[in-house]
């Protein structure tokens, strides 16, 4: 075994023990914790297939900012982990269809080359640099595909800020004009009461 | 240098590219760590003359022993873990927050020949790296089971998420004018350029040209790092002392030297994209570390400047600032940086 087939059962060996973990992890903020370590060991099998600006893309955008808002907020809940498995046995058969699907889909992908599906195997490592080539490639070929792209998650911003922005009165500033219209009887209510007698 | 290759490869057979790889990575964690400890005395000492003060002037001649004194003092303490913490995390959170603050400078030139990892893609890398530090801080937050030590937490992580996009963004100029996502083709591009010729090299570095992405860059710099007046994860006055509240002894130096370590990082990158480098400011001088050098001081002393200046910035405002102010006026610099290259007047060539 050469040093470069170590590091990548290396790797495997940390993000599928990693993954295995975000599902089985009592606390819900070492499961988040498990899942940044499997992205961490996706990134790096990633550069041991020379894609390093996807590697660096995996770590910069899903571990230094998904996974920390997402931490953020599996911080602030209260989660209940009883109240969580209580529907378990009634969801079962609907997670076990979706989780069958997603490893059929899955086997079909791996088992690619050997069902004849792909035009070639993994594609070789582009003489020139990584990020220009995807550069090139995303400005040129798919700038359509990639525009469109950028405008759905400018439609995701719109929402979220639609979704959460509240109309906030900007100040707490006071007319005088209606201060100095102000009378009593805005302000002040007199109520008759019968005295209290003392028993 | 050969020589010693020679040996190493007689002593150790195939193993000699791998020691000689550690020796060079302890060549730079080494004086990295004094650097850190020096860098504490150092900044005792600006800001104690700036205030009209000594500093630390008792241990060793002009207090040059603090630092020493300070860690033996911080090494020999106990590190207590709080009763209701998360016993694995709360140790694991400090190893989090020096680790990425190492393992950046992996990537980083030091001159010409000087360096460890000469990558491609050695900016996205170092972006990547430094993006992890948050976790440290939001995880020493959240295992102390304070609340202090949470809210500080909440708030730096913020903090490092917002000032994050903003320095990101400032850097797209930096790529986009050297045409390269190498640290060390990047100072290259800054050595060429009309007032090279004239031997003042100093004026074709990219702080001039990007004068706006460089005080974006340094500002956010400040930022990232929690320094005042932007230390809000600290904020005495509100939340006693933010993340780090409830670790002593040695655990607690970790966190410390982490923010110094990040501080030289940050200064480090800035000389490396907007001064220059190891570039000579002017021509009749060589290039060489020494001016790489000379910059980190320059740019840490500004750090220690500003502390000394400026009171602390409202959480709101130290928000807006980045949110409202930095990254539009990113946005709009790049599209202005485009402009520019496309046209006659492009001085990038």
């Amino acid at each position: 075994m050469d040093f470069k087939s170590f590091v990548f059962y290396f790797f495997s060996t940390i993000l599928v023990l990693a993954s295995l973990r975000v599902i089985t992890a009592r606390n819900p903020v070492h499961a988040v914790l498990f899942l940044v370590l499997a992205f961490v060991s996706g990134g790096g099998i990633w550069l041991l297939l020379d894609a390093e600006f996807l590697a660096m893309t995996l770590i910069l955008v899903y571990v230094g900012a998904v996974m920390v808002l997402f931490l953020f907020v599996v911080m602030m809940l209260d989660i209940n982990l009883d109240r969580l498995r209580e529907g378990f046995w009634s969801y079962l058969p609907l997670g076990a269809t979706v989780g069958a699907l997603m490893a059929l889909e899955m086997g079909v992908i791996l088992g690619g080359s050997y069902l004849n599906l792909f035009e070639s195997s993994v594609p070789s490592a582009a003489s020139e640099s990584n990020v220009k080539a995807i550069g090139r490639l995303i400005y040129t070929d798919y700038v359509y595909p990639f525009e469109l792209a950028s405008v759905i998650l400018l439609v995701g911003i719109v929402a979220a800020i639609a979704l959460t922005g509240r109309k906030r009165k900007p100040t707490k500033a006071i007319d005088p004009a209606r201060q100095v219209l102000v009378k009593a009887s805005d302000r002040l209510r007199i109520i008759s009461m019968p005295a209290e007698k003392k028993e | 240098m050969d020589a010693f290759q020679q040996f190493l490869g007689s002593v150790f057979g195939d193993g000699a590219s791998l020691v000689w790889t550690i020796l060079k990575i302890m060549a730079i964690v080494a004086p990295l760590m004094a650097a850190v400890a020096y860098l504490t005395y150092f900044e005792r000492k600006v800001i104690g003359y700036m205030q009209v003060r000594i500093g630390p002037n008792r241990v060793g001649y002009w207090g040059l022993l603090q630092p020493i004194a300070d860690a033996v003092k911080l090494m020999f303490k106990e590190i207590i873990i709080p009763a209701g913490a998360d016993r694995s995390l709360f140790l694991i959170a400090p190893m989090l927050a020096i680790v990425p603050a190492l393992a950046a400078w992996a990537v980083l030139p030091f001159s010409d020949t000087l360096i460890l990892a000469d990558v491609d893609a050695s900016l996205l890398y170092v972006m990547a790296i430094a993006s992890l530090g948050v976790y440290g801080i939001i995880l020493a937050g959240w295992a102390s089971n304070s609340k202090y030590a949470f809210l500080g937490a909440m708030r730096s992580a913020a903090q490092l998420i917002s000032y994050e996009v903003a320095m990101g963004m400032a850097l797209i100029t930096v790529l986009m004018v050297s045409n390269s996502l190498n640290l060390h083709d990047i100072v290259r591009a800054q050595g060429q350029g009309v007032f090279v010729d004239y031997g003042a090299g100093f004026l074709s570095w990219n702080w001039l040209p990007l004068l706006p992405m460089f005080v974006v860059y340094l500002v956010s710099g400040v930022a990232e790092t929690n320094r005042a007046p932007f230390d809000m994860a600290e904020g005495e006055a509100e939340i006693v002392a933010g993340f780090h509240v409830e670790y002593s002894g040695m655990a607690f130096a970790i966190f410390f030297l982490a923010e110094y370590a990040n501080m030289i990082l940050i200064s480090a990158l800035t000389s490396l994209l907007f001064l220059g480098g190891w570039l000579s400011p002017v021509g009749f001088l060589p290039d060489s570390i020494f001016w790489l050098l000379a910059k980190i001081s320059a740019v840490l002393f500004f750090f220690l400047w500003i502390r000394a200046t400026f009171p602390r910035y409202r959480y709101d405002q130290v928000m807006r600032l980045g949110w409202k102010v930095f990254i539009p006026l990113c946005i709009v610099w790049i599209v202005v940086v485009g402009c520019w290259m496309m046209s006659p007047l492009n001085i990038w060539k």
